[in-house]
């Protein structure tokens, strides 16, 4: 900055200096424009992201024909975004939960000779009936979703106490 | 923590040398004279190349080649948040990089830039706009709506007028008799791959060049005795400067993205009759019309092969004018340098504006 002295802006006499405010000001305006920039990008970037979370929001699914499974045998199907499993028993129950481990979020299978949910990347076991998780390395259990039988269909949703 | 940054620095600088690059950045000025204006088209061209960087890589996260591109677009454009203003970003960055080019370009021609010892400069920089123009051509096919189908399907013609092997070679370019889903792939390979492969080397080259031997000045600035010659440090007083400049850049293209969307038309379908009015981007205009001149002038294959040649030619003129207008002295190859300059611009200009008259 030059020692020039100008008359419409005297030396400071205790305000803010020219060149306080000039900074600040440049400062602002970079900041205005750094988040004018930053934000649609983040947003494009982010967009499936939002997708995926908008159809994980979803609380209800109807798997037409789903009654029709045997039981002893179960399918996969999407909640949301999320893979998950429904399983019909033996004893004629049913049951539903995701099918993403705990553990590290591979997709389990529900073995029918075995009468298990397990995880083929690191060995994780789950209870078919509870989704608790049994042995390996998994943390926590699978969450269970509510299960109606229907003439036409199974409507899976989410249970209250989880959602 | 000032001494924590020292000492780092001290220890970066030791390994990499960049007291060098600081000094080198201290020494290093920019004329100043009524001319100056000029040496920040170089810079705007850049910026608008990064530009064209940052928005491409952004556009590949979800662009499809092949059968799915024209749906790819559309999701881009209607689908994905601020999608249409990343694309239109893209699109409109794409045609003031050329506008700054061309600009950069004249302005180095009329102020004799190109001479002793910045000839390659001249040549890397017209091989770059040479690039900048197959970039747009390529881009242009990408989403596969009906125009950037047809202008394609037109401009493949070019190849046709080249002898014996003419044909042939168009038919390589677009992976069949076609533009298809073939073309789009080739010259999406091309336009991400193969074109920035080539382009970034010999834009550090041109860059590099600048360095080593600073901007030219004009001759009528050249003449004066070096007492009345003016120049400023380029840091940080010209990369100020340069920098306000690229503000104002980013803001016009904004305004432009913002307020005029680029638009995506129906999806190309090779059975549906060409639009009307259908025509390749503003500069390609004026080959489009020189080659139509000559059309008219010389019906059938003549015409065109003529129209081609006169283009080349100058092209080759224009290409190796460094190695004619050659000496600092103010003579009669310096003056003809610059009538066909004149030429070339006025050429350029009119030809474009008679294109879009007769369209």
């Amino acid at each position: 900055m030059s020692k020039v002295t100008d008359k419409n802006n005297p030396p400071s006499t205790g305000g803010v200096s020219r060149q306080t405010f000039l900074r600040v000001a440049v400062g602002s305006a970079g900041v205005v424009y750094a988040a004018g920039l930053a934000y649609p990008v983040y947003r494009y970037v982010a967009s499936p992201v939002e997708k995926a979370a908008k159809e994980s929001a979803v609380t209800e699914v109807t798997l037409k024909d789903a009654q029709k499974l045997a039981p002893g045998s179960a399918l996969m199907f999407k909640f949301g975004s999320k893979p998950s499993l429904l399983i019909h028993h033996d004893d004629g129950t049913w049951t539903a939960l995701t099918a993403v481990c705990t553990h590290l979020g591979c997709t389990v299978r529900y073995q029918e000779d075995k009468k298990r949910i397990h995880c083929a990347c690191h060995g994780g076991v789950y209870d078919p009936k509870t989704g608790a998780n049994v042995s390996g390395p998994p943390p926590k259990p699978l969450k269970r979703y509510e299960v109606k039988v229907t003439d036409a269909a199974v409507i899976v949703s989410r249970s209250q106490d989880r959602a | 923590m000032k001494s924590l940054f020292s000492s780092f620095y001290a220890w970066a600088d030791e390994r990499l040398g960049l007291e060098e690059l600081v000094q080198f950045a201290k020494q290093k000025t920019v004329p100043v004279h009524s001319q100056s204006f000029w040496y920040y088209w170089g810079g705007l061209s850049l910026f608008f190349f990064l530009i064209q960087f940052a928005t491409g890589v952004l556009l590949l996260l979800y662009y499809r080649p092949g059968p799915d591109a024209y749906d790819s677009v559309r999701q881009i454009t209607y689908d994905t948040n601020f999608g249409w203003l990343v694309r239109s970003v893209h699109s409109w960055a794409a045609n003031l990089m050329i506008v700054a080019i061309f600009v950069h370009m004249f302005s180095v021609f009329f102020m004799k830039a190109y001479r002793k010892p910045r000839e390659f400069g001249w040549w890397s920089g017209v091989a770059l706009l040479g690039m900048a123009m197959v970039f747009g051509f390529s881009g242009y096919l990408l989403p596969m709506d009906d125009l950037a189908y047809f202008a394609t399907k037109v401009g493949m013609e070019i190849f046709s007028v080249v002898p014996m092997i003419g044909p042939k070679l168009a038919d390589l370019v677009r992976g069949g008799p076609d533009v298809s889903e073939y073309t789009v792939h080739r010259f999406f390979a091309l336009h991400v791959v193969v074109l920035p492969a080539v382009f970034l080397p010999i834009l550090g080259f041109h860059l590099w060049l600048v360095q080593r031997h600073g901007n030219a000045v004009p001759p009528s600035e050249e003449a004066k005795p070096e007492a009345q010659r003016r120049s400023e440090s380029f840091f940080p007083n010209f990369m100020m400067k340069d920098f306000a400049m690229w503000l104002v850049a980013f803001n016009v293209l904004s305004v432009l993205a913002f307020m005029f969307p680029w638009d995506l038309g129906p999806q190309a379908d090779p059975l549906k009759p060409a639009p009307l009015g259908i025509h390749p981007e503003w500069y390609f205009m004026s080959q489009f019309q020189v080659l139509k001149i000559f059309g008219d002038l010389f019906p059938g294959t003549l015409g065109e092969i003529l129209g081609i040649v006169v283009f080349t030619a100058g092209l080759l003129l224009w290409f190796l004018i460094p190695l004619y207008d050659n000496t600092q002295e103010a003579g009669r190859r310096a003056r003809r340098a610059t009538y066909f300059g004149l030429f070339t611009l006025i050429a350029l200009i009119v030809t474009t504006i008679w294109a879009y008259l007769v369209l």
